[in-house]
């Protein structure tokens, strides 16, 4: 027994204690952000602080599946996911840990973050009504609900109920008038589709620039995205459409957060309140909107061109955690209405 | 059945075989391992989650399964129309551009099923350059006009087959090539025809190499999810993820990757079955090669045509319009860590096929020499990898990969107090061993093909001169399937190299491969953008399947006398 244990421990010598043995100015990061839309970001923050971001980015789910199997020995320090409903779902799963910070506490309005500090919301993005302008008089649209007014018959496009965002939608309607009010609105939504639903937001909206449709449903990023665009295709399509916020007269529009968290077991944990706090303050939050036409969750903080020029609008203050407790329900009504 | 019998008769006539099992348990043990995955996965069908079940059968579950199946069946037709014809055409008859299209016909196999469904999605949508264009000539509006939907079942069927024909091209043509004039003689002398000595001899001969090409389209097929999801098709595939998701229910996930399993694996018992009793041996002693037929002009261009369509539609087109999207934008996506990325695929691929090959080789060897039904089952279920979506899969790497991991840490923190973190999960380790269970089946197909061709009267021959099996395999089979190996081999890297699901998975901190930069562009619909990834794939991988090609060509011993035809 002591040889086998004085053999194991000198194997462990030489070989593998190097990954538990981190380095101190480090910081792992699990995002289900894109590369494109954070290494910038990161590479600014080690730039100013020393501390070296480690960066594995995935879908929420596949991170949250990660987390959750490598347990208390998982290297993530911080979990970014793009939608709050992952985020309720890894707190359920038991894998965040709630964090103080006076500057989290006092840079997110407390709609945005978990109320014990389990995660915070980074960037805010809406999704609303997009009309074709010489077929559509802004007048005649209203609310989410209005939606299903059979004046709209065939002349809807929305992508796949697969998609994380529309299912956070339905979450939020279930959240704010119960199940048997939302199950109607899907089942009048979808008899008013133009088309079976396929592909993504910019498709809906290029859809309805083209006369496929005349509304479409989408996050505004992808409209700002296309605005924006260096290809002219793109932003003459973006032309022939405009934005409606909805809602404006009852709960404001839906709106949905990319946030962050730090992991229950993370190492490196005082690096990555630090790495949070980076991302909140004035400089970051402008950059969310300059990059990726995402709204600031810090109030106060100056939007970018593109935004300012869809106007102020009222946000939905719902409780974001919401939409990850009413996520399978939403799937169940989508599945019922045949919304595919 | 029949290796076993005559391997069993091989083992009384040659009494020189060593005892001790070495062969068959330490292969058994490697498949165990192997296996690991899929028997996670089979182990949630005992998580009860009837509930859900009930939903999903009230709401869903048909369409899965219609979609699924006609998916099957529409690539299973479109592949064989595709795969056969054109090995037919190349192997048997002579025409301009045979000795390009001959490598070429297999470009396909290097453009990601996804990649060229986005491609053909911005050419061809409402939207796009060609329709738009098309009203702008014509003056016509929304509905004035009929256009096909790229993005519908059909489109899926086409997307598919264009990038999986290459599978039966490759194993229908390698059969083809092997067939000897003597074999086909017998038919002429019968008095049959060019398409007669086709459906009656030719095509009897190479079914098991078109049928195992065909499986592995199909499988792929299954565990696409890339380019259904991309069409809005509701397959079994996007039904897990949706379940899995959506519904955040696992175990109900799991079930339903457990059934598509089941479903695969009867498919494939079905059909051993099916030719239980044939043996397609090339009985005959004395090879010589078909001379191919030259073509008239007008046959000729027939020939041309049949070869063209598939390529330019699979390759030609595609591949420009990613070229064209890359000009746009390589400025801005092609910089210094382009490099790393196109390090670590090449790296990631070599390894994984190479690791690939060796088991199969090992585990093919082992059922011929030791074959019992425990190995043969072990070997099968340890490559239905290929059918297993790749983000399920990667979930049953992790689950025994992090169980391990924690399980030595926690034995090492209690003996020593010492903390001994994750060793494997989140290494290049994971990576490549879910490589190896994904595309296994891809190896062990092609290598039990190529051994299977050798007649167990060589094993003989050899042993009876004192070789252990070892000499045996190494001395006669590898020289003799030089080219199953290879190709074995290629595929596998091809295969890898387009791989996406498992890698976004469970890859480590600060390491890409292009499938995963292609991936995150294209995933944000920015197309354009992605193209120089996906370009440099279909690029990278067009190498090996040149040269693949090239070696298979070479291996023919008639070669020379067609290039003086």
């Amino acid at each position: 027994m002591s040889i086998l244990r004085a053999t194991t421990l000198l194997l462990l010598a030489t070989i593998s204690i190097v990954p538990v043995a981190q380095a101190a100015q480090e910081v792992n990061l699990y995002s289900a952000r894109k590369e494109k839309l954070i290494k910038p970001l990161l590479d600014r923050f080690t730039q100013q602080t020393g501390i070296k971001v480690n960066l594995v980015t995935g879908k929420a789910n596949a991170l949250l599946q990660r987390l959750k199997s490598e347990g208390r020995n998982t290297p993530a320090d911080l979990l970014l996911t793009t939608d709050a409903g992952n985020l309720y779902r890894a707190q359920q799963a038991e894998l965040l840990q709630a964090v103080e910070s006076k500057t989290l506490e006092s840079s997110v309005p407390a709609h945005y973050r978990e109320p014990e500090g389990h995660w915070y919301g980074l960037s805010v993005r809406a999704r609303t009504i997009f009309y074709a302008n010489d077929r559509v008089d802004p007048k005649e649209l209203g609310s989410y609900a209005g939606l299903t007014d059979p004046k709209w018959k065939g002349r809807i496009c929305i992508r796949s109920s697969n998609n994380i965002y529309n299912q956070s939608l339905v979450a939020s309607m279930i959240a704010h008038q119960g199940v048997a009010k939302t199950e109607e609105w899907v089942n009048g939504l979808v008899k008013n589709f133009a088309r079976r639903p396929k592909g993504g937001d910019r498709d809906q909206i290029r859809a309805a620039a083209a006369g496929e449709c005349d509304i479409a449903i989408a996050n505004t990023y992808y409209y700002g995205a296309m605005q924006t665009s260096s290809k002219e295709r793109d932003r003459a399509a973006a032309k022939e459409v405009s934005l409606f916020w909805a809602n404006q007269d009852s709960t404001g529009t839906h709106v949905n957060i990319s946030g962050g968290a730090v992991t229950r077991y993370a190492g490196n944990k005082e690096n990555a309140i630090k790495l949070l706090e980076f991302l909140v303050n004035d400089e970051s939050q402008r950059w969310y909107g300059e990059v990726n036409n995402e709204y600031p969750v810090k109030s106060g903080v100056e939007i970018s061109g593109t935004l300012k020029k869809w106007g102020e609008f009222k946000a939905d203050t719902l409780d974001l955690h919401l939409l990850g407790k009413y996520n399978a329900e939403a799937v169940r009504i989508m599945d019922r209405a045949g919304w595919r | 059945m029949h290796t076993n019998t005559f391997s069993n008769l091989a083992r009384h006539l040659v009494p020189s075989v060593p005892r001790p099992d070495w062969w068959r348990g330490s292969v058994l043990l490697i498949t165990l391992i192997l296996a690991l995955p899929v028997l996670v996965i089979f182990s949630f069908i005992f998580t009860p989650s009837g509930e859900v079940w009930r939903h999903l059968a009230d709401t869903v579950l048909a369409s899965y399964v219609t979609n699924s199946l006609l998916l099957v069946v529409g690539v299973a037709i479109g592949t064989l129309l595709i795969g056969v014809s054109t090995a037919w055409v190349v192997t048997a008859t002579v025409f301009p551009g045979r000795r390009i299209f001959e490598w070429a016909l297999l470009l396909p196999m290097a453009m990601p099923a996804y990649i060229i469904a986005y491609t053909y999605t911005g050419m061809l949508d409402f939207a796009g350059p060609l329709q738009s264009t098309l009203r702008e000539w014509f003056d016509w509006g929304y509905g004035d006009y009929w256009f096909p939907d790229i993005r519908s079942l059909w489109g899926a069927m086409l997307m598919l087959t264009l990038v999986l024909y290459p599978y039966v091209y490759l194993l229908a043509r390698a059969a083809f090539l092997e067939q000897s004039v003597y074999v086909l003689d017998v038919g002429r002398s019968l008095g049959f025809g060019p398409w007669r000595v086709l459906f009656r001899i030719a095509l009897p001969l190479a079914r098991p190499a078109i049928i195992t090409g065909l499986s592995l389209a199909l499988m792929e097929t299954l565990a696409d999810f890339g380019t259904v999801q991309y069409f809005g098709i509701d397959t079994f595939t996007t039904g897990i993820y949706r379940t899995w998701l959506g519904l955040g229910d696992s175990a109900a996930a799991a079930q339903l990757s457990a059934m598509l399993l089941i479903f695969v694996f009867t498919l494939v018992v079905v059909e051993r079955w099916s030719r239980r009793q044939a043996q397609y041996h090339n009985s005959s002693r004395s090879f010589k090669p078909v001379p191919p037929i030259r073509l008239t002009r007008a046959r000729a261009t027939v020939a041309f045509l049949v070869c063209l369509f598939p390529l330019l539609l699979g390759f030609i087109l595609p591949a420009l319009q990613l070229l064209s999207w890359s000009i746009d934008t390589a400025a801005d996506v092609v910089d210094a860590s382009f490099f790393g990325l196109i390090l670590n695929s090449l790296s990631l691929a070599m390894g994984a096929s190479v690791i690939a090959l060796t088991i199969a080789l090992l585990m093919a060897y082992a059922k011929r020499l030791r074959g019992n039904a425990l190995l043969n089952i072990a070997v099968r279920i340890a490559a239905m990898g290929y059918a297993i979506p790749g983000t399920v899969l990667a979930v049953g790497v992790m689950i025994p990969f992090a169980w391990i991991d924690n399980s030595i840490d926690g034995w090492m923190r209690e003996q020593f107090d010492v903390s001994t973190g994750l060793i494997l999960s989140g290494t290049v380790v994971a990576l490549l061993f879910a490589y190896t269970v994904r595309f296994l089946s891809v190896s062990v197909q092609t290598v039990e093909a190529g051994l299977g061709k050798i007649r167990l009267s060589m094993d003989d021959a050899g042993r009876s001169l004192g070789y252990t099996p070892g000499r045996v395999l190494r001395d006669i089979h590898l020289p003799i399937m030089r080219t199953s190996l290879l190709t074995a081999l290629l595929m596998v890297f091809v295969d890898v190299l387009k791989e996406l699901p498992a890698t976004l998975m469970l890859r480590p901190f600060n390491f890409n491969t292009l499938a995963v930069r292609a991936y995150e562009l294209a995933g944000d619909e920015r197309l354009a953008d992605a193209a120089s990834a996906a370009l440099s794939i279909v690029l990278v991988g067009i190498i090996p399947v040149i040269l693949l090609s090239r070696s298979i060509s070479r291996k023919r011993p008639g070669e020379e006398y067609v290039a003086q035809a």
